[in-house]
């Protein structure tokens, strides 16, 4: 089968600065598949040059088999495209932006019910777009992008600046449709969004592709220490240095941390001495996986 | 279809919803047109007011028919006191005092009010030269008889409401086109057309329709408030012809507001800039101030501003009493100005902020 996404040795260069420096990735059919990585990545360009939206330097992009560039009308029905909460009309209603899109893309009007629902904002639907929060706008940005019913949908940041409530009923709507079997790509800086959410992620810095993978490979592969913390003072730092497979122990007034890479006899032993108040058992993440790639703390 | 109808449905319940736009497109002008129209209803400047101390008898014994030309053209008050009456002359609160002593009319103003003395000099001036003839008892050999070139009936408001309905479209075409790409593009919601089926065709034709149909809209909004009797305005000559005339100028402000939100980064850089433009544009073409007065540069400025040709055009149709070809000069000078600004628009233009 042909990958839904083949992009080539894509380049791209803005001055001096390459923002996009020789990627190639591929993704499937219905694959959810996350471009990650700190803010200037260059995660948003590269983006964009799949969706057709900037000319690659050099290289080559193709989606559902057709060339991305120039704009080609072929594609534009089969695609979904969000770039910005805020890319809408000014001082139309949720239902009126819907609408619009909607005729822009030849879609019955029915349908824009029926994404006000999957997006929750139905009570919404008679207010201005920019009355709404910030997860609303989002939620209705990404209506507007899916409101043809596209095969791939591109989402740019779709969680940047919402509380932790709105993204995790962003992260539903997402989900549900990647359920749908569309082909989902998005860009972001949380790691554990993109941990919880995607098929395989690409990890950006500097323009580059660092590592592409599933997440839980791409953790499993750095074969970090799994990190065992205890309430301090259940049991002295001493013994629990001296439990067989510990690599390295720290602690503070509230916890003492117990590091590694064999943790079943280790969490034996401490069940042995009475020692798991306030355990909890915490293994590498994505962002561990960045800060070994790059040797700096990950800052989203 | 479907596209060009929302797209401009969008566009237009994006104008009519945002108040500052409507107040500055619609109810501005309006203002000035009521302000203006009603306030100079008496045919500009009121009357110089001179005292007469004592008797005049000069003018105490001339024939009622005399006498009423001359209450036309200066108010005389009958004063008390001499003190009293200069004290009043120089607060500027009268314009002269007037006082006869033998045969010698005597006239004492101000030189604070320039305009004011010299109004009443000539007046009494010429009053005493006819006096003197007619003392003669000879018939004047010259006469001079001074006719105004309009309809004697001519108002201010024929003069005020071509400029403000010109001023009023200049606005809306300008800051429409303008802010409309500016917010666009940086909402990202230029970039996120160009990847819906949506040709740039559409997009642009549905912006040019909205705004024609607005500044139509506004046109008649105007001149329908204008013939109200207490404006008074009277359309003669070829005023249907303001209608071609205004969609020409619209497309020349759109052609500016273009060029504006092409080179203009954020909304307040974008309406600092066409401010910048539109009011001197505004000044220039005589839609405020009578640019006869203006020195011959700032003249040959406004010949390079296309708000100057519509309003000069609209004047000619709509109060002049000229015909429908008056309308074709200033129809394809409108024209070609917004062809050129376009191009050099298109040049400059950007899908992006960065």
């Amino acid at each position: 089968m042909v990958d839904t996404i083949i992009a080539t040795n894509v380049v791209k260069r803005y001055g001096p600065l390459t923002a996009v420096d020789d990627v190639s990735i591929s993704v499937g059919h219905g694959e959810f598949f996350g471009i990650i990585g700190p803010n200037g990545a260059g995660k948003t360009t590269l983006l964009e040059m799949i969706e057709g939206l900037r000319e690659p330097d050099s290289g080559d992009i193709q989606v559902l088999g057709e060339p991305v560039w120039p704009r080609n009308a072929k594609l534009l029905h089969r695609m979904g495209v969000q770039l910005q909460a805020s890319a809408f009309f000014e001082r139309l209603t949720t239902r009126e932006q819907l609408n619009t899109f909607a005729s822009l893309y030849g879609t019955p009007p029915g349908r824009v019910d029926e994404m006000l629902e999957m997006v929750a904002l139905t009570d919404k639907a008679g207010t201005k777009a920019e009355k709404l929060s910030g997860g609303q706008a989002q939620r209705l940005s990404i209506a507007c992008a899916l409101i043809h019913d596209p095969e791939i949908v591109f989402l740019d940041e779709p969680s940047a600046a919402l509380d932790p409530q709105a993204r995790r009923n962003l992260w539903d709507v997402l989900r549900e449709i990647n359920d749908r079997g569309k082909t989902v790509v998005l860009t972001t800086h949380y790691m554990d969004e993109a941990e919880s959410l995607c098929d395989r992620v690409a990890i950006m810095d500097n323009g580059k592709i660092l590592q592409l993978g599933p997440p839980a490979e791409l953790v499993r592969r750095l074969d970090a220490p799994v990190r065992i913390s205890v309430v301090a003072g259940a049991l002295p730092v001493e013994s629990a240095r001296s439990i067989e497979g510990v690599d390295e122990v720290s602690g503070d007034k509230v916890s003492t941390v117990i590091a590694t890479r064999r943790p079943s006899p280790v969490l034996a032993a401490l069940a042995e001495a009475n020692a798991l108040e306030g355990l909890q058992v915490r293994g590498a993440t994505l962002e561990d996986v960045f800060l070994d790639l790059t040797g700096r703390e990950y800052r989203a | 279809m479907r596209a060009f109808s929302s797209l401009s449905s969008a566009m237009l319940k994006g104008f009519y919803r945002d108040k500052l736009s409507l107040f500055f497109a619609i109810l501005f002008p309006l203002f000035f047109i009521v302000i203006f129209g009603t306030v100079f209803a008496n045919n500009g400047a009121a009357r110089p007011q001179v005292i007469e101390i004592g008797a005049v008898p000069l003018i105490d014994t001339l024939p009622a028919e005399a006498k009423a030309s001359l209450d036309q053209a200066v108010e005389l008050v009958q004063g008390t006191s001499l003190d009293d009456a200069l004290q009043q002359v120089q607060k500027g609160d009268a314009d002269a005092v007037l006082q006869q002593e033998g045969d010698t009319i005597l006239l004492t103003y101000s030189s604070a009010d320039p305009v004011g003395a010299a109004t009443v000099q000539g007046i009494f001036n010429a009053f005493v030269d006819q006096a003197n003839i007619a003392v003669s008892g000879l018939p004047p050999t010259y006469t001079l008889q001074t006719n105004q070139v309009e309809d004697e009936s001519l108002q201010p408001i024929q003069y005020i409401a071509p400029g403000m309905i010109g001023y009023g479209i200049a606005v809306g075409a300008v800051f429409g086109a303008a802010l409309t790409l500016i917010t666009w593009r940086e909402k990202k919601l230029l970039r996120r057309l160009r990847l819906a089926p949506v040709s740039t065709a559409t997009v642009v034709g549905s912006r040019v329709t909205v705004s024609v149909a607005v500044a139509i809209g506004q046109l008649v909004l105007f001149v329908a408030i204008s013939v109200l009797p207490f404006l008074g305005l009277q359309l003669n000559g070829a005023w249907y012809m303001a209608v071609p005339l205004v969609v020409c100028g619209t497309l020349a402000f759109l052609a500016i507001g273009l060029l504006v939100g092409s080179i203009a980064k954020t909304a307040e850089g974008g309406s600092g800039l066409a401010n910048l433009i539109v009011l001197p544009m505004a000044f220039l073409s005589g839609a405020f101030i009578p640019l006869e007065a203006a020195p011959a540069w700032l003249v040959t400025v406004s010949k390079f501003l296309p708000m100057g040709y519509l309003v000069e055009g609209m004047k000619d149709v709509m109060v002049r009493g000229e015909g429908p070809s008056a309308a074709l000069l200033p129809m394809v000078i409108l024209l070609a100005f917004a062809a050129v600004v376009t191009f050099i628009a298109t040049r400059v233009f950007r899908w992006d902020t960065a």
